[in-house]
């Protein structure tokens, strides 16, 4: 069965898994993780330069063919997302921008009005926008309107691992929602990613299971068998779940006609 | 003259140019992204911009993240 590719603001991709480059213990894990699981983007963030220690560039670690997608990680409202977002496009490393808004340190759970009024800006300026939301129908047609280039929901907290405890609100955005969700956060397992996948989802996101697994690369692969698999399954019009028995064998007994009733 | 990096004070000879400040703290200048006073410097004004006592610069860069 052939699919199409993920389109997102013109640009096609085979690859439907995307990686994020945070926490990952060495550059080895991260670039051979990158590779195992084919990801076409990945997520990088910016920070102040340490004065005190010359860093490595994390750049020089992914691979040319890979579409960078900057975060705002950091902004707690839509004016440090923007001026983040406009640093990031001065690099010269592409105007594809994950609109990241988190003002508050237990849950960080992103503030959608917030993420709306930067997708606005940003959009208006030419960059391409991909906010992480909070899933809700309404700020998700907000975003539409904004000029969002997809829309993507989180499965459940940043780094809890805890899959997609959201679903029934995902399922909304996928029906609902004419552009691409891609679901982030909270992505724990490739069986997890395959469920969101199945679900109609359009691409999945994930960063800490892979980047803390003990095989980060191995994983990052099984992520990428997942999210395939996943995918196959929803395009083969999935049938539906039922709240009864139906059998699989014809409904006669062996030798005689009835199976006996309890 | 003083002038505020990454929100640190740091002394400096008078009329420094930013290429020289960024190449003294970044060791791989080609993705670093300069903020002077608020506003983005791009990487080919580095030479011909100088800065003054109390200037406030951010040296930004890419990490890992999600």
């Amino acid at each position: 069965m052939t699919d199409t590719p993920l389109v997102i603001a013109g640009k096609s991709f085979t690859s439907r898994f995307l990686l994020g480059t945070g926490k990952f213990k060495n550059k080895k894990d991260l670039s051979d993780s990158i590779a195992s699981s084919k990801s076409e983007i990945v997520t990088v963030a910016l920070r102040r330069i340490d004065l005190e220690r010359h860093e490595e560039n994390i750049l020089e670690h992914i691979p040319p063919h890979v579409t960078l997608l900057t975060n705002t990680s950091g902004a707690r409202n839509a004016e440090e997302a923007v001026r983040i977002a406009r640093l990031a496009k001065a690099s010269g490393c592409g105007n594809w921008v994950k609109i990241e808004v988190i003002n508050d340190s237990k849950y960080l759970l992103p503030d959608n009005h917030e993420t709306i009024k930067a997708t606005e800006i940003l959009s208006a300026e030419g960059f391409i926008v991909l906010p992480y939301i909070s899933p809700d129908l309404y700020a998700a047609r907000a975003l539409v309107k904004a000029g969002a280039a997809t829309v993507m929901p989180l499965g459940s907290f940043i780094g809890s691992n805890q899959g997609l405890r959201t679903k029934e609100f995902i399922q909304v955005l996928i029906n609902e929602i004419d552009l691409p969700i891609i679901v982030d956060a909270g992505i724990g397992a490739p069986s997890q990613a395959a469920e969101a996948m199945e679900m109609g989802a359009a691409a999945v996101l994930a960063n800490t299971a892979v980047a803390t697994a003990q095989n980060p690369a191995a994983l990052a692969h099984a992520f990428a068998l997942a999210v395939e698999a996943g995918r196959l399954a929803f395009l083969s019009g999935l049938p539906r779940q039922h709240s009864l028995a139906k059998a699989s064998s014809p409904l006669t007994g062996f030798l005689y006609d009835d199976i006996a009733a309890n | 003259m003083n002038i505020i990096i990454n929100g640190k004070s740091k002394k400096f000879n008078p009329t420094q140019h930013l290429s020289a400040i960024v190449h003294e703290f970044c060791k791989q200048p080609k993705h670093v992204i300069t903020e002077l006073n608020g506003a983005i410097v791009p990487s080919d004004k580095w030479a011909q911009t100088t800065l003054k006592e109390g200037d406030t610069l951010e040296l930004v860069t890419f990490v890992g993240g999600g």
